[in-house]
């Protein structure tokens, strides 16, 4: 649908998009690749050469890889089922008729909005500094043992604070979604004798699956990287190290930047894999 | 100025050739109607003339130059759209003036061909509106001060009308056949409606499968139809074709009669059928006639009113001047 | 939705919407009204909620103490610039993929997709070391120049999205007027475009200015936008919630504000137009 003209002048215009992204991908991605095949210790003697798989092997099989993945794996578990529950609560009550919906809305979406070093920090000492924070108050009040949540309940505590993040993520997609369902469908199964949760089993819930999907796999791929609010709240101890903490900690802090890039290899492939399935998805969208 | 010919222009996508070998000459004021099914190619043809496509080989020529590799801007051409294609953001004035803005014409006499142009075209009041603020009219009239102001050498309407309502379009059509009497410009006109094309072209070609049909005046179209298909596509109602032995009797493969050839009797006539639906609007009747044993209905159209009801005896004879005759491959025989 | 609802049912649903966006909002909310508590009342026990001796202080603190005023400025710089230059590579390239499509066309989409999913830890060294070598580590603008690859993906497919609902017609109709590539694109798509980019701009603009990955790890004392001097308050000294809050309060306002004008075209943007 278009001239020889048109069809130069849009490669010429695409060509530096497309060439800095490239840049952007292979670059640091060859060396990457690259340093994880060599023992290199920038601080310690920099590259001694050449390593083969040593590095990869090393990665896996060093005492902290498996509890970084359990870590990684309950924490982006926990988030994932905590958004999308209570996402899909959320959203059917904010689809209902009510007065200030518009405010409500806008409450609901703030937390989304807060940088992740914000918010870690305010809930690491304002809600949860076990001696000033408001939980140690409320806890006083009913005559209990304040706790100290960022090291002797970490993992829950980290978790509480991404899924307060993410939950208006999750929530506005799917009302999104929820308010793309044509009424004249809900009416219809009324008219066909279906309970409300029946409705709500048979023809809300199927039409929110696209949508839950979506919110599963882009929550996924930034769960997998989420970074400051580990860096801020527990620096990676109590056991809150995720695989891509400990990546970091060995490059920039071990500074083996050999076994630091053998684990951003196993990370870039392990993202690839759920954006594989989130490509699908939205590549089918493109067609139509 | 306004003479354009098109020499052996093909236009394919991909692998489907949408347009196979074309030559057509338009000339000089003429007012040309391309008319077709759907998909026939008539809006690639215009969109080929007008540069919004190249051509896959042959040669587009505008004035005697070459214009086959000239992009859109440079043809001298204007074009109104089906979606009338007006920029939502600027006003109606600034709508007219874009193709002078481009041109780098003054603003003196910018503000001179508006002005001329929106009283020419009743929109003097609306100059300053957004065309979000127009009626589906207002803005075709929009489109076409739009055109005006350029001077083209040839103005493309790509179904201007069809999303204009009945009565619209009717006054439409008129407004576009006066202008063209006023400027005496070259007009070119893709429509499927062949009530439009009948009434608005000193030319009409049509267009099957990017092939061209025939061309020709819209009366040489009517009594002379080179075909089969352009027999059935101009007229309203389609002609009644009749295969067979009754073909035969003519020495033809398919005979063709207009439903306005027919003579009805209630009792006597040539071929004898059952009434099906009678259409009655007053000035004329069309009745639709079941079980002639040559075809499944045809189509009988009298001038006033007669009395029929569903289910009675109807007798038709054709005028027999006005049998058109086709061969076996559908080509018109004398 | 066009049916009439009782009035208590409606009571009932406001109720209870209410007392759950207060309580998610809960947290930014406190952050706010503690910003302007002394720091006594800060962490006196039991809590003050409203009725504590207002005083803007902290925030003169704050903006004394620590430069605010630089941190802030580099925060605008970066997020700013990656948003103006993203859209700037992406509005051509943008226009290519929505009016001349190829059959390659989805695949260079998906593909400008997947590089925003590449985990930032897997090449932090390399970003790293290249920053030691141009000299651009702790620099506003190599910071900036990350930034906006890392989100030129998603302002290139927002445009993509925003654009393909524009008729091409009118573009061609601007072509058929004379208008060359570049008038056709400055003063008809862009026009029509506008609350598009204006969105894109919105959404990306955000998204720089919360970024904490790139911001924590290539800057120091001179680039250092919000983000890291939020950071720079995990081990303070003495009494500081009042401060931490004033200075948090700074930091989000702006983009709350923003982000709430947006919350539309956000979902398009995270979704990749898969969800409208």
């Amino acid at each position: 649908m278009a001239t020889k003209a048109s069809r130069s002048a849009a490669r010429l215009m695409m060509a530096p998009a497309v060439i800095l992204l490239l840049g952007w991908m292979l670059v640091p991605l060859t060396m990457t690749v690259w340093f994880s095949f060599r023992t290199y210790l920038p601080l310690r003697g920099g590259d001694q050469g050449w390593t083969g798989f040593d590095n990869y092997v090393r990665f896996v099989t060093s005492s902290s890889f498996w509890p970084a993945v359990t870590t990684t794996l309950i924490i982006l578990g926990s988030v994932l089922v905590i958004t999308i529950v209570l996402g899909v609560l959320l959203a059917i009550l904010l689809d209902q008729p009510m007065w200030g919906q518009g405010v409500v809305r806008i409450l609901v979406i703030a937390p989304f909005f807060v940088m992740p070093t914000v918010s870690a920090l305010v809930w690491k000492n304002i809600f949860m500094d076990p001696t000033n924070g408001l939980f140690s108050h409320l806890w006083r009040l009913f005559g209990a043992e304040p706790v100290s949540w960022l090291s002797d309940a970490a993992i829950p505590s980290i978790v509480m604070i991404v899924s307060w993040q993410w939950l208006p993520f999750a929530t506005l997609i799917l009302l999104t979604a929820i308010q793309s369902l044509d009424s004249e469908q809900l009416e219809a199964a009324e008219m066909d004798g279906a309970s409300p949760l029946s409705r709500f089993a048979y023809i809300t819930l199927p039409h929110l699956g696209r949508a839950i999907t979506i919110v599963v796999l882009i929550q996924t791929i930034f769960l997998l990287a989420i970074f400051a609010e580990i860096f801020v709240t527990t620096g990676g101890a109590f056991g809150t190290r995720t695989l891509s903490y400990l990546i970091f900690q060995r490059v920039l802090e071990s500074q083996n930047i050999g076994l630091g890039s053998a684990g951003g290899v196993y990370a870039i492939i392990l993202a690839n894999i759920v954006a594989l399935f989130l490509m699908r998805i939205v590549g089918k969208n493109l067609d139509n | 100025m306004g003479q354009i010919s098109l020499n052996q222009v093909t236009k394919s996508f991909g692998d489907v050739q949408v347009i196979p070998p074309l030559d057509l000459d338009i000339n000089e004021g003429e007012f040309v109607v391309f008319v077709g099914p759907s998909g026939c190619g008539k809006s690639t043809l215009l969109r080929l003339i007008a540069g919004l496509e190249d051509t896959t080989s042959g040669n587009i020529a505008i004035d005697d130059k070459d214009a086959t590799a000239l992009p859109p801007a440079k043809r001298g051409l204007a074009m109104v759209f089906q979606s009338y294609a007006l920029y939502p953001h600027m006003s109606v004035r600034k709508n007219i003036a874009f193709p002078m803005k481009m041109a780098g014409i003054d603003e003196a006499s910018q503000k001179a061909k508006i002005e001329a142009a929106a009283s020419a075209l009743n929109l003097t009041d609306y100059l300053d509106r957004k065309p979000g603020q127009l009626s589906g009219g207002q803005r075709q009239r929009v489109a076409i001060g739009r055109a005006i102001v350029r001077e083209p050498a040839a103005f493309l309407f790509d179904e201007p009308l069809s999303n204009l309502d009945a009565a619209l379009r009717v006054g439409m059509r008129l407004e576009i056949m006066e202008l063209h009497e006023k400027l005496k410009t070259t007009m070119i006109y893709v429509t499927h409606d062949q009530v439009e094309a009948m009434t608005m072209a000193d030319k009409i070609v049509v267009l099957q499968a990017g092939v061209i049909e025939q061309v020709g005046s819209p009366l040489e179209l009517y009594h002379k139809p080179r075909n089969r298909f352009v027999a059935g596509f101009i007229g309203s109602p389609k002609m009644n074709l009749i295969d067979g032995p009754e073909a035969q009797k003519h020495g033809a493969a398919t005979i063709g009669v207009r439903p306005e050839h027919l003579s009805v009797s209630k009792t006597e006539g040539l071929w004898e059928g059952t009434v099906g639906v009678a259409e009655h609007l007053g000035s004329d009747t069309f009745i639709h006639v079941h079980n002639t044993g040559l075809v499944d209905m045809m189509t009988v159209r009298i001038t006033g009113d007669i009395e029929v009801r569903h289910g009675d005896k109807i007798y038709l004879t054709p005028d027999s001047t006005q049998i058109h005759k086709f061969d076996a491959q559908g080509l018109r025989q004398e | 939705m066009a049916r009439a609802v009782t009035t208590q049912r409606k009571a009932i649903n406001t109720t209870f919407a209410w007392i759950i966006g207060l309580l998610i909002f809960f947290p930014i909310l406190w952050t706010i009204l503690t910003s302007f508590k002394t720091e006594a009342q800060a962490i006196s026990d039991p809590p003050i909620f409203l009725f504590f001796d207002w005083t803007t202080e902290n925030y003169s603190t704050v903006m004394e103490r620590s430069n605010y005023g630089r941190f802030l400025w580099n925060s605008i710089i970066i997020a700013g610039g990656s948003t103006i230059l993203g859209i700037m590579i992406a509005i051509p390239a943008a226009w290519s993929m929505a009016f001349v499509p190829s059959r390659r066309t989805k695949d260079i989409l998906l593909w400008m997709l997947s590089t925003k999913m590449l985990p930032a830890v897997g090449v932090l060294y390399p970003i790293y070391l290249l920053f030691i070598q141009l000299g651009l580590l702790d620099n506003v603008y190599g910071l900036t120049f990350i930034l906006m690859l890392i989100n030129l993906p998603i302002i290139v497919w927002m445009l993509y999205t925003y654009f393909r609902e524009i008729p091409a017609e009118i573009l061609e109709a601007a072509r058929m007027d004379g208008a060359g590539l570049k008038s056709e694109i400055l003063y008809v798509l862009t026009p029509m475009a506008i609350p598009g980019i204006a969105s894109t701009l919105l959404l990306n603009f955000i998204l720089a200015w919360n970024e904490a990955f790139w911001t924590l790890n290539l800057t120091a004392a001179q680039a250092a936008p919000l983000t890291a001097f939020i950071a720079s308050y995990s081990s303070p000294e003495g009494l500081f919630y009042a401060k931490l809050s004033a200075a948090s309060t700074m930091a989000i306002a702006p983009i709350l504000i923003m982000g709430w004008f947006s919350q539309k075209q956000l979902v398009r943007g995270l979704t990749f137009g898969a969800v409208k």
